[in-house]
């Protein structure tokens, strides 16, 4: 097995996000960039796999703030290797992002036991999955809402689980190499301590891998970026929290709940 | 210039989901303000008879094929592209579900047309065509214009009028050969969810939690207000994943669809792929330290507070009105 993780660093939703003067794009100085969710369950699934098969994990990102040390992290829980290209991720969008890690596979080759692994969506992929364009682009299979990976025929093929709803999931059998967008891991990704990590960036390295600018940052150009009408529909309860649990026991009694 | 639109429908267990029928309604708006048609595309098994229903469109394009319980992706793709060709298609509509998931992304690259993800509002005005899109799990709204209004649309479930989508009577039925295409993936079976645990899509009464919760230790006191209040607990993604409730208590996009008389969220941000989940729920209460939380959108009582510390109290409020403290 030869698993490549894929990270999409993205503003962290969890702060604050402001508006740019230009109206079309977040304010720079206020947003912090975070990898996804999705693409630390792919870390975790990559490690497991690797665990149980056998092989070579490699992660992969773009440069942005804060990305060193989700690479060193990474590192730090048992990856192989990281490699950092140098294109700036908060400049392009999901089509340029797809477009820097087809070129990174094609430096890289792609052998028959590759295993590509990004996280299946990231909060800001307004232009698409960047797993799902990045396997059209290298004509590569693609399935995404992974959460079960087992490999099988000796690491020619992968049995998959793929998320539908209401708890429904489907089983499918894909054929390596492939592109498999992980929603998340068959365990919660694992904890590293914080003095393993610094020990990490003192003895590792993360690899850089110098691409040239894709021809186009964006594909989609947004017109106006806004909060959503914040007037929104729930009626606030104001006052001290023991007031505010009356009032909502209050509303439930009312409503013949209790 | 009037639009010809495509809308992929889907189903599961010989069941379209709403989200089709959603889709259906607004590309009717929309062709019948052009003068346009609708044509609604479903493939699979089962896909002759569902199609009858499909009277939102004028034409359903039907790929019956009996041995596809779940239609294969690849072959999907190719259908749609050859679709948009022989239709002259200017606008291709996807549902942002996880059956589709990659679907519209895809086909973009192999139609040419652009793809936005997350589209939560279509508008015409002046002769342009505005797509909504929320980003950022619904923080934040964007607006772009459609470039000859041609574009393949994700479209976000519960946000366009279902009812819209279903109209009595018959579109007219074209059959379309299954485009050649050698997928090396194969679909195998169909997983039912995990019996065992409690079915959360019949509770009355649900506290539901998300990472506001903060730590396992936390899930108690929710299990103690549920009691309280003769429901159970349910929650957001990341507490599963966490490892600390099972996923047969997941709400959402790729968790259970729950419509009780309660749903009380703390902690819970309130992301698109959550509100699929919920917003059958009757009455909606959110607790949330952040007062610009999504949630409060579609929410009808809210509190910005604690989490952690309007749990205990609200618990008592509620034993002291059931007299049983
Ligand atoms: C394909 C796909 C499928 C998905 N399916 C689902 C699904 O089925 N279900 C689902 O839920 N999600 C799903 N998601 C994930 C979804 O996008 C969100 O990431 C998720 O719903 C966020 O969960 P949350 O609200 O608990 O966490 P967050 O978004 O992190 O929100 C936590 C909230 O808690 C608040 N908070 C923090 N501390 C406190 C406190 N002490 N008291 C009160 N409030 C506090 C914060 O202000 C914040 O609003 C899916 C995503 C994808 C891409």
């Amino acid at each position: 097995m030869n698993a490549y993780v894929l990270i999409k660093m993205a503003p962290d939703p969890v702060e604050e996000l402001d508006i740019a003067n230009d109206g079309k794009s977040l304010n720079a100085e206020f947003i912090r960039f975070k990898s996804g969710d999705p693409d630390e369950h792919s870390i975790e699934q990559a490690l497991l796999l690797k665990e149980k098969n056998g092989g070579k994990v490699t992660v992969v990102a773009l440069d942005a703030p804060e990305v060193d040390d989700v690479l060193y992290t990474a590192l730090a829980k048992g990856v192989d290797r990281a490699v950092k290209i140098s294109l700036d991720q908060t400049q392009l969008g999901s089509v340029a992002t797809a477009q820097a890690f087809a070129s990174f596979f094609q430096k890289e080759g792609i052998s028959s036991d590759t295993l590509i692994m990004p996280g299946t969506q990231a909060i800001d992929d307004i232009e698409g999955e960047t797993g799902a364009l990045l396997a059209e682009m290298l004509a590569l299979p693609y399935i995404g809402v992974v959460s079960g990976i087992t490999l099988t025929n000796g690491g020619a093929k992968a049995v998959v689980v793929k998320e539908f709803s209401s708890g429904l999931r489907g089983e499918y059998e894909v054929e390596l190499p492939a592109v498999l967008g992980i929603q998340s891991a068959e365990k919660p990704p694992r904890y590293v301590p914080v003095a393993k990590i610094r020990a990490v960036m003192k003895t590792a390295k993360i690899e850089t891998v110098d691409l040239s600018e894709p021809d186009k940052a964006k594909i989609l150009e947004i017109e106006r970026m806004y909060k959503p009408e914040v007037a929104g529909r729930a009626q606030i309860l104001e006052g001290d929290v023991k007031e505010i649990a009356a009032k909502l026991a209050e509303i439930f009694a009312e409503r013949g709940i209790i | 210039m009037s639009a010809s639109i495509i809308v992929l429908v889907e189903h599961l267990k010989g069941n379209i989901p709403e989200i089709s029928y959603e889709m259906l309604g607004v590309a009717r708006k929309i062709a019948d303000a052009s003068g346009g048609k609708v044509y609604a595309l479903i493939a699979g098994k089962g896909s002759s008879a569902l199609a009858t229903g499909l009277g939102a469109a004028d034409v359903a394009l039907v790929l019956e094929d009996s041995s596809a319980d779940v239609m294969n992706d690849d072959v999907l793709i190719e259908a749609l592209k050859q679709a948009i060709n022989e239709k002259q298609a200017t606008l291709v509509l996807v549902g942002c579900t996880n059956i589709s998931f990659g679907i519209g992304t895809r086909l973009a690259l192999r139609s040419g047309m652009p793809f936005i993800n997350w589209v939560k509002d279509i508008k015409t005005t002046e002769g342009e065509m505005v797509v909504t899109s929320a980003l950022f799990g619904g923080k934040v709204l964007s607006d772009i214009v459609l470039k000859d209004k041609k574009g393949i649309l994700g479209i976000l479930s519960g946000v366009f009028p279902p009812d819209a989508g279903k109209i009595a009577k018959q579109p007219s039925i074209e059959h379309i050969a299954k485009p050649e295409i050698k997928s090396k993936i194969t679909f195998r079976s169909l997983m039912e969810p995990k019996a065992g645990d409690i079915d959360i899509s019949r509770m009355d009464v649900l506290v539901s939690v998300g990472r506001g919760i903060q730590s396992p230790d936390n899930i108690p006191l929710a299990e103690e207000l549920a009691n309280a209040l003769g429901g159970a607990v349910s929650s957001s993604r990341p507490v599963v994943d966490q490892g600390w409730l099972p996923l047969t208590r997941q709400v959402g996009k790729s968790g259970m669809n729950v419509s009780p008389e309660l749903y009380l969220a703390l902690g819970i941000s309130g992301a698109p792929e959550h509100y699929e989940g919920m917003k059958g729920a009757k009455l909606v209460v959110a607790i949330n330290t952040d007062p610009k939380a999504p949630i409060f959108d579609f929410a009808h009582y809210g509190a910005v507070v604690d989490c952690l510390e309007i749990i205990e109290l609200l618990k008592e409020e509620i034993q002291k009105r059931k007299g049983t403290q």
